[in-house]
């Protein structure tokens, strides 16, 4: 009894929050679109029954457009990651080799640009990079190019904007992955003749791998379904599931097909987040096996903070 | 005389304000087991450290069969360390483990292979080289420490407590081992310990660590039975200090009813417990009697705390087929002169 009391707020969080919206957005997939406010007819109702229908979700399979928005959302938000991982490894590698009162204010830096708006940040990207901004300003000003680049609206300005805005999901990670690495098992590598670089080739990098991919997997999954980025920085034919989602909304008023595109877009994300979770999993029983000299690194097995 | 394997010249080391190593010079000869010995903070360690590379010393040479390694990285030291942790790779297997030093010197892998089933058959771990370190036994890894290290054929190999993390029933036996590998590969071993039973069973010479410096430095039985320094005394078993006042005809009082004819004159002496026998009659000069306060079964025998008529403590060592007296008795104490150990500081 007093182990069912101690459930029953997260479980009425779980079901108030995720699975009903969950539920009434599969429920509005499933039904017809009408002229109306809401603009469908409920799939199932008192009076007529069974009116729902499965064509949304097969127009989504048979309809190459949506399909492709699927893959294009899949590939940039794959390379949106592998960027992040790329950027944030040396960084997280700096932060943990850096001193101990030193490593709060540079993580500081690193989530700095979080915790200013989203928005405005985009909008600083679109002053730097639009043809009359400052980047085309200062090179047809010196001379470097005639006239002004196509910069923005660009897939060179969509990434740039990806990866500003989730490089910390993929610092953090990194970060308290390699903080909890045992210091003497790389000492043991040197000292059996590997020199800096194989050290970190050998053993630094394969023991960090978990967090790698934990890394790549947290900006992935929420870069998947990202629909701001690509509609104010993206070139108009960068055409990703949020923004498609987003048309069929607003636009077409085709709740259900809006609706049908959601819940396939979680369906397809759920392999990524129980890869994460697995990783996470494996990651904390990881933690307790070697004792460690690193600052915050317990050798009971709790996993420490990043920051301690 | 043979050349030093291991020569270190006023090693000096800081940490921040803590002087870690005050210009501590040793030797260890070729084939020769030395245990570094002392308490917490006493420098044992990082003086290991700097030995293999990973901390500088701040003053002083490092020389290994004379050649300066001072300024050498820990990867281009010949010298090779088994960590108290061990400090297996946990992703690579016992194979892969063991085979890790060979591969970066460039061995051939028929070759590799060979030399790692040598090792591993050295100490008993056939059939082992496929486990991940995560599938072994405390003991199992300690081995596999060991023979990683070892398959180098290195001439020195220093150890940090490589017994402190098995258990009691465990210790006494990989000690034992551990010294017959250090026989069967004759090369040279510096094993960092705070456990002076260990130390003084392992090793052919012993170097007492305090605050940095050494206190003193030579085979066991010498350590034990001639502690240089008070320290020495204390740190390496049970000893009863003996301090008094010299009177002019070289005879030192000890307190009421205790006169020494001590050797010679020191500021104290010590005194093993079991250096002590129950006599008859106390001796003059070479003996006292004294109250017996608590008495400890050991096994062995028995270990006896008694109360001297000056009010000092004493342990002393009486053997198991002895009827054990009663607590309160006055019991007669005598000791060789020779016994007497003069304590410089």
């Amino acid at each position: 009894m007093r182990r069912f009391l101690v459930l029953l707020p997260p479980f009425a969080w779980l079901l108030a929050l995720v699975a009903a919206p969950v539920a009434i957005l599969a429920g509005i997939a499933l039904s017809q679109g009408a002229p109306g406010v809401p603009p469908f007819l409920p799939p199932v109702s008192l009076a007529a029954g069974w009116q729902g229908t499965l064509e949304n979700i097969l127009t989504l399979v048979q309809d190459g457009y949506y399909a492709g928005s699927f893959l294009r959302s899949l590939v940039v938000a794959g390379v949106s990651a592998a960027l992040c991982l790329g950027l944030a490894y040396p960084v997280a590698l700096g932060i943990a080799a850096a001193r101990e009162g030193w490593r709060v204010p540079l993580l500081a830096m690193v989530l700095l640009p979080f915790w200013t708006g989203f928005l405005p940040r985009l909008g600083a990207w679109i002053g730097l990079l639009r043809d009359g901004g400052w980047v085309n300003g200062v090179l047809t000003g010196l001379g470097v190019t005639a006239g002004p680049l196509p910069l923005l609206y660009s897939d060179a300005a969509m990434y740039l904007g990806m990866v500003h805005a989730y490089l910390p999901f993929a610092v953090l990670p990194l970060t308290a992955t390699l903080l909890r690495r045992d210091l003497a098992v790389e000492e043991a590598a040197a000292d059996l003749g590997a020199s800096p670089w194989v050290v970190f080739r050998t053993v630094t990098l394969p023991l960090s791998l978990p967090g790698a991919a934990a890394a790549f997997l947290l900006v992935f999954i929420p870069a998947a379904g990202e629909f701001v980025i690509p509609e104010l920085l993206g070139p108009p034919e960068a055409l990703l599931v949020g923004r498609v989602l987003w048309a069929e909304f607003f636009q077409n008023r085709d709740w259900p097909l809006a609706a049908a595109l959601a819940v396939a877009l979680l369906v397809l994300l759920i392999a990524p987040i129980r890869l994460f979770q697995r990783l996470d999993e494996g990651g904390s029983r990881r933690g307790a096996s070697p004792p460690s000299r690193v600052g915050g690194t317990a050798a009971d097995g709790r996993r420490p903070g990043v920051l301690r | 005389m043979a050349e030093a394997l291991l020569r270190l010249e006023g090693v000096t080391k800081r940490f921040g304000a803590t002087l870690a190593l005050d210009a501590l010079s040793l030797e260890v000869m070729p084939g020769e087991f030395v245990a570094l010995l002392g308490g917490s903070g006493s420098g044992k360690s990082t003086l290991l450290r700097i030995v293999a590379g990973f901390e500088a010393a701040e003053a002083g040479r490092v020389l290994l069969q004379g050649r300066d390694i001072g300024a050498l990285p820990p990867h281009a030291r010949p010298v090779s360390m088994v960590f108290q942790s061990y400090a297996l790779f946990p992703h690579l297997t016992v194979f892969h483990n063991v085979a890790y030093g060979l591969r970066r010197d460039g061995v051939a892998r028929p070759e590799i292979a060979r030399r790692v089933a040598e090792a591993l058959a050295m100490v008993g771990l056939e059939g082992f080289e496929a486990r991940k370190p995560a599938q072994l036994s405390g003991g199992q890894r300690q081995r596999v420490a060991l023979v990683r290290s070892l398959v180098k054929r290195p001439p020195l190999l220093l150890l940090d407590e490589p017994l402190g993390a098995l258990d009691a029933g465990l210790r006494e036996r990989t000690g034992l081992e551990l010294r017959a590998l250090q026989r069967a590969t004759g090369a040279g071993f510096v094993m960092v310990t705070h456990d002076q039973a260990e130390a003084l069973a392992l090793a052919d010479r012993v170097a007492v660590l305090q605050e940095g410096r050494l206190a003193q430095y030579g085979p066991p039985q010498v350590l034990y039975e001639r502690p240089a320094t008070r320290h020495v005394a204390e740190f390496l078993g049970a000893a009863n200090i003996l301090e008094g006042r010299a009177r002019p005809d070289g005879a030192v009082e000890c307190g009421a009813g205790c006169l020494l004819r001590p050797p010679r004159a020191a500021p104290a002496y010590a005194l093993r417990p079991e250096r002590i026998r129950l006599v008859a009659q106390a001796p003059a000069e070479k003996g006292v009697t004294a109250r017996l306060k608590d008495l400890a079964y050991r096994g062995d025998g028995w270990l006896a705390m008694v109360a001297l008529p000056g009010g000092a403590e004493w342990r002393v060592a009486l053997p198991a087929d002895a009827a054990p007296p009663a607590p309160g008795a006055a019991l007669s104490l005598a000791w060789a002169a020779e016994s007497l150990a003069p304590l410089d500081a």
